[in-house]
């Protein structure tokens, strides 16, 4: 062997070099300032509000539109707002249908997860369902609506099933998507250090289809939350308990349009706060830790 | 017992040993021979290198050794499972650099509170210590493939198998890494096959070249590198050599030319 002595007078020079050549290229990232957070990403949104406000103001006040029945005042639809919450029912109505989106979303996610694996990696599951289940996310989860109260009648566990027919499909093809997404190369990577069988799922194949697994969550989500609005909507049912759907429906039947606009206001609101408070930090945890979210 | 007395023994004779290996993949138009009867050994402690032009099935061939494709014929031995670096540098960007070593250790049945420890003598052996932490985007193309290549150590085997792992950096990266993979190879005893389509790379690290011929691939020509290491990629017995090897290499290229 004509190898031997290597390190000792070589050595510390190649180690200086490499660690100069380490601290060039390694990219420094540093946190945002909150004052540019603001102006680039709280201001716009807060200014697009109001000139939408200004703009509804102004259609009432310039008498473009005439009839509180048709569009009530910004004010008036503030003051639904107020009498809800001073008469303590706001948080009711927003909970009823949180509590019941989010147990649904659950359940859908305890039935979608092992559907996508199972549609991902069983080559017969994949023909036989797999087209079906991408076909069922374009079809409107309002149309199990009339089939589901004629199976189970007005109650809870009508709604929890429109929930799932609309966010079942959604989370299983994005788990599906997420592992046909996976690089070759990290399971071959993987199966020479002896993730294969069962290890390889959990320790590859799994973390790996993270991103499109949270994505389609994420789309489940928007999923549940529309289903569960057309539910209450068309299952309107005193016993059930009030939730945003019933409120707009209730709010058509007593044709009072501010309860109207605070109804929808609500559903919209909502749906965005969880998807804002969970889903997309959760998405964004997933894909900065894997450097695939440039900070712009 | 007196099978792993004669495993033992047998075990000090080769890291690999490949005899008349073959192989042929099916295409449109029949199946075609990529490797052409083989055979070749990797001493214990030997630094080898395949080099051979694009379709020589230098990859091919790495991957029966790795375990990870069959051979068409022959049969290939090795001593355990050869770990195996890639070109790309394979590391899981949801893990941190320290946490894919310990993947390997935990793979490899390590138990827990051993691997810490084990992982973070791995960084400091390819010099990344305090790198631990690190996600695979915050570190540098040199730096990723020296995790790579810690991690591929973590298997503690006795055969490292390595496709172009350098092929995608700088010179004057590649040029340091060679200088740490001989250094790491001389201090831990391993067995290196190492893939590369660059002459002088294979001159500069190998103690045994091997030139593959193209489509099909077969042993054209081996040279012992007789060069004390440490050596560096410009010295003269290193152009020297690399020159007279990659005459014979362009002989073999121009032969597909003719017809």
């Amino acid at each position: 062997m004509a190898s031997t002595d290597t390190t000792s007078t070589d050595a510390p020079a190649a180690g200086s070099v490499e660690a100069g050549l380490d601290a060039l290229e390694t990219t420094q990232s540093s946190r945002i300032p909150f004052r540019r957070t603001l102006i680039d990403k709280i201001l716009p949104p807060l200014a697009a509000i109001a000139v939408v406000l200004l703009v509804w103001q102004g259609l009432i006040t310039l008498k473009i539109v005439d009839d509180p029945t048709k569009l009530p005042t910004p004010g008036a639809v503030w003051g639904a707002f107020r009498d809800d919450w001073l008469q303590g029912k706001l948080l009711g109505y927003i909970w009823t249908s949180v509590s019941r989106g989010l147990l649904g979303f659950c359940l859908a996610l305890v039935l979608g997860t092992p559907l996508g694996l199972l549609v991902a990696r069983v080559k017969f599951v994949r023909a036989a369902i797999g087209p079906i289940l991408s076909g069922l996310q374009s079809l409107p989860s309002v149309a199990w609506v009339p089939p589901a109260v004629i199976w189970l009648g007005l109650d809870n566990s009508m709604m929890y099933t429109v929930i799932l027919l609309g966010a079942v499909p959604s989370i299983a093809n994005g788990l599906v998507s997420g592992v046909d997404q996976v690089p070759p190369l990290f399971l071959r990577a993987g199966r020479t250090l002896g993730a294969t069988g069962f290890r390889g799922t959990w320790h590859i194949t799994l973390p790996a289809a993270l991103p499109g697994y949270v994505a389609g969550m994420k789309q489940g989500w928007a999923f549940s939350w529309r289903s569960l609005m057309a539910a209450e909507i068309i299952a309107n049912f005193p016993d059930l308990g009030t939730g945003l759907g019933q409120l707009l429906e209730n709010a058509r039947t007593a044709s009072d349009m501010a309860m109207v606009f605070e109804a929808i206001l609500l559903i919209l609101f909502v749906g965005i706060a969880i998807d804002l408070l969970i889903f997309s930090p959760l998405e964004r945890w997933v894909l900065r830790s894997r450097g695939l979210l440039v900070k712009g | 017992m007196a099978t792993t007395l004669a495993k033992a023994a047998r075990s000090v004779e080769y890291a690999a040993r490949l005899e008349h290996v073959s192989k042929s993949f099916a295409t449109p138009g029949g199946s075609q021979l990529v490797l052409d009867d083989i055979s070749l050994d990797v001493a214990p402690g030997e630094f080898v290198t395949l080099l051979g032009a694009s379709g020589c099935g230098k990859s091919t061939l790495l991957n029966l050794v790795a375990g990870l494709d069959e051979p068409t014929a022959g049969t290939i031995r090795t001593d355990g499972r050869p770990a195996l670096m890639f070109q790309e540098h394979a590391l899981f960007p949801w893990l941190t650099a320290g946490k894919n070593i310990e993947l390997a250790l935990k793979l490899r049945g390590v138990p827990r509170p051993e691997r810490r420890g084990k992982a973070e003598e791995l960084l400091e052996l390819v010099r990344l210590q305090g790198a631990y932490g690190k996600r695979v985007h915050e570190l540098s193309g040199g730096m990723r493939q020296r995790v790579a290549l810690a991690r591929a150590l973590a298997q503690e085997s006795q055969l490292l198998l390595m496709d172009e792992p350098f092929a995608a950096l700088d010179a004057i990266t590649r040029d340091v890494l060679h200088d740490e993979l001989t250094r790491i190879w001389s201090e831990t005893g391993l067995s290196v096959l190492f893939v590369t389509h660059n002459v002088r790379e294979a001159v500069r690290l190998a103690q045994r070249v091997v030139l593959l011929s193209s489509r099909p691939g077969r042993v054209a020509r081996e040279w012992e590198v007789g060069i004390p290491q440490p050596r560096r990629i410009e010295d003269a017995p290193v152009a020297e050599l690399s020159l007279e090897i990659t005459e014979v290499l362009r002989g073999e290229i121009r032969r597909h030319g003719q017809h």
